[in-house]
């Protein structure tokens, strides 16, 4: 029987971490995302884990401490926020190159300048061309379980690459929610032993790695980096549905709310799909066919059934809580419009919302469809809006 | 999906010389991890060269005050005398030239 339990976000996630029980946890404060270790280091300093917790002096060291631990061949987490992963920057695109399946809590904050502590999705976003794999979290429920599917995908044969759990920063890793958290044993059974084919600690064969790579292999290695990131998808379906038969919780790639009959959709990450959720069914109620597609797997990014799911929708709003300063909207939006290219028949615009946690309410969501709704009947305006902002 | 094979990265930067490009991405092992240690050795660092050391037996008095100088171990040494250059690793820095103090080592552009 699974256990019902009210935990924040971080709680729920420390607790993943205690069930899963790694060899290494090595992480820096930083808020919002300060509590996973420090509930974690607690779990540490009563016995209730094993687990190695190094106390490193920055996010640089961090992110360090993980690759020489997971090259090493142990399990290996950590847990950051904004400028804190901003510091891990150099050591992010190591971990993934060497191919090794770190787990991180990416508690989702503005980065700065100016300096700001809340919500927004700045941090993330900057890092999804670094090669890890992105788990985007509606609720704590989903952090907690995309946390503990998460080592399974990374450590998968066919991928070996780090993974991000991203979670809104306060929305969700403060908030406390009813969930259902599963015993010790059954993920400790879900997760397994990890046994690494290639480690530096092997004594049975010696390696090396992160050697020069000149210019007549490293094209092949990212061709092959590349390649993890492409069959991951398959492998994220097939541990979602292992999951869904231990828990009864379904995920996949993206989730679909509504969308099936839809006429105006919205996409959206993360918490501010809960909010769309209720203003489709205040919308709905009203005789008009509204939708949501929430993407769940950012990296790799599911365009073909993105665009399968998406097609037969008339109005698409893609709200974006990442500026992205390309000039031509926002990442998520980006990705959106690359996977319905050529779609005829369709108006796509693109909202940047909440920046640097701004407050989006039920009322600000039901603006967008009711713009959408005018886009459709003719209205002409920006491909790119600032929700909010006059 | 992929496969690897347990090749070392070394057969491949011989290849590389030779100017062949017979690399298989799917044969590389994820992440470029060599699987067989100490084959930088087998990695030519002397096409680096543009001064090639020479070695003038006849005045060398194998004092070996160049050997442990060279940082690209490329002075040979058996039974305890130094023996000609390895010109497939040396890369010409003329530290060695720097050190003889018997004038043995001339030090020539690299043709």
């Amino acid at each position: 029987m699974a256990i019902r339990e009210k935990l924040s976000g971080n709680e729920a996630v420390a607790v993943a971490m205690k069930q899963i029980e790694p060899d290494v946890v090595a992480a820096f404060p930083i808020t919002p995302s300060t509590e996973v270790p420090q509930y974690f280091s607690q779990f540490v300093a009563s016995g209730q884990v094993r687990t190695e917790f190094v106390a490193v002096e920055s996010e640089h060291s961090a992110m360090s401490a993980c690759i020489g631990s997971q090259a090493a061949g142990g399990r290996t987490m950590t847990a950051t926020s904004a400028n804190g992963m901003a510091l891990m920057w150099e050591m992010l695109y190591i971990a993934a190159s060497l191919r090794l399946p770190i787990v991180m809590a990416l508690v989702n904050r503005a980065l700065s300048a100016p300096i700001n502590i809340h919500n927004d999705h700045s941090d993330s976003m900057g890092a999804r061309d670094s090669g890890w794999i992105q788990l985007y979290s509606e609720n704590n429920q989903e952090a907690y379980d995309n946390f503990v599917q998460a080592v399974r995908i990374g450590e998968h044969v066919d991928v070996l690459l780090p993974v991000m759990v991203c979670y809104d920063g306060f929305i969700t890793s403060h908030a406390v929610e009813n969930i259902e958290i599963l015993e010790n044993n059954k993920v400790k059974e879900f997760v397994g032993e990890y046994n690494p084919k290639y480690y530096l600690l092997d004594e049975n064969r010696s390696i090396s790695l992160g050697a020069l790579d000149l210019p007549s292999v490293y094209f092949e290695h990212k061709r092959g980096q590349a390649q993890a990131m492409i069959d991951a998808k398959q492998v994220i379906l097939d541990i979602a549905a292992e999951y869904e038969k231990l828990t009864g919780r379904r995920y996949g790639l993206f989730e679909e709310y509504k969308l099936n009959d839809a006429e105006v959709a919205v996409v959206v990450l993360n918490s501010t799909a809960g909010t769309t959720k209720a203003v489709v069914d205040k919308l709905r109620s009203r005789g008009i066919k509204a939708g949501l597609l929430k993407p769940r797997v950012f990296r790799p990014f599911p365009h073909r059934e993105i665009r399968e799911a998406l097609s037969h929708v008339n109005g698409i709003a893609v709200l974006d809580k990442a500026e992205g300063f390309s000039s031509a909207g926002g990442p998520l939006f980006i990705e959106i419009k690359s996977a319905l290219q050529g779609v005829s028949d369709m108006k796509i615009v693109n909202f940047i919302y909440g920046l640097g946690g701004r407050d989006i309410r039920v009322e600000h969501v039901e603006d967008v469809f009711m713009e959408l709704k005018d886009r459709l009947a003719g209205d002409e305006g920006n491909m790119v809006n600032y929700l909010g902002l006059d | 999906m992929t496969t690897w094979h347990d090749q070392s990265s070394a057969t491949y930067m011989k290849l590389d010389r030779q100017r062949e490009h017979k690399v298989n991405w799917q044969d590389e092992p994820p992440g470029g991890v060599i699987l067989r240690p100490g084959n930088s050795k087998e990695f030519s660092t002397g096409d680096w060269r543009a001064m090639k050391p020479i070695w003038i037996e006849e005045k060398c008095t194998q004092c070996l005050l160049c050997w442990p100088v060279c940082p690209d171990m490329a002075i040979p040494v058996e039974k305890g005398e130094r023996t000609d250059f390895d010109y497939y690793h040396c890369k010409g820095c003329g530290i060695c030239v720097e050190v003889c103090p018997f004038d043995a080592i001339d030090f020539v552009r690299e043709e």
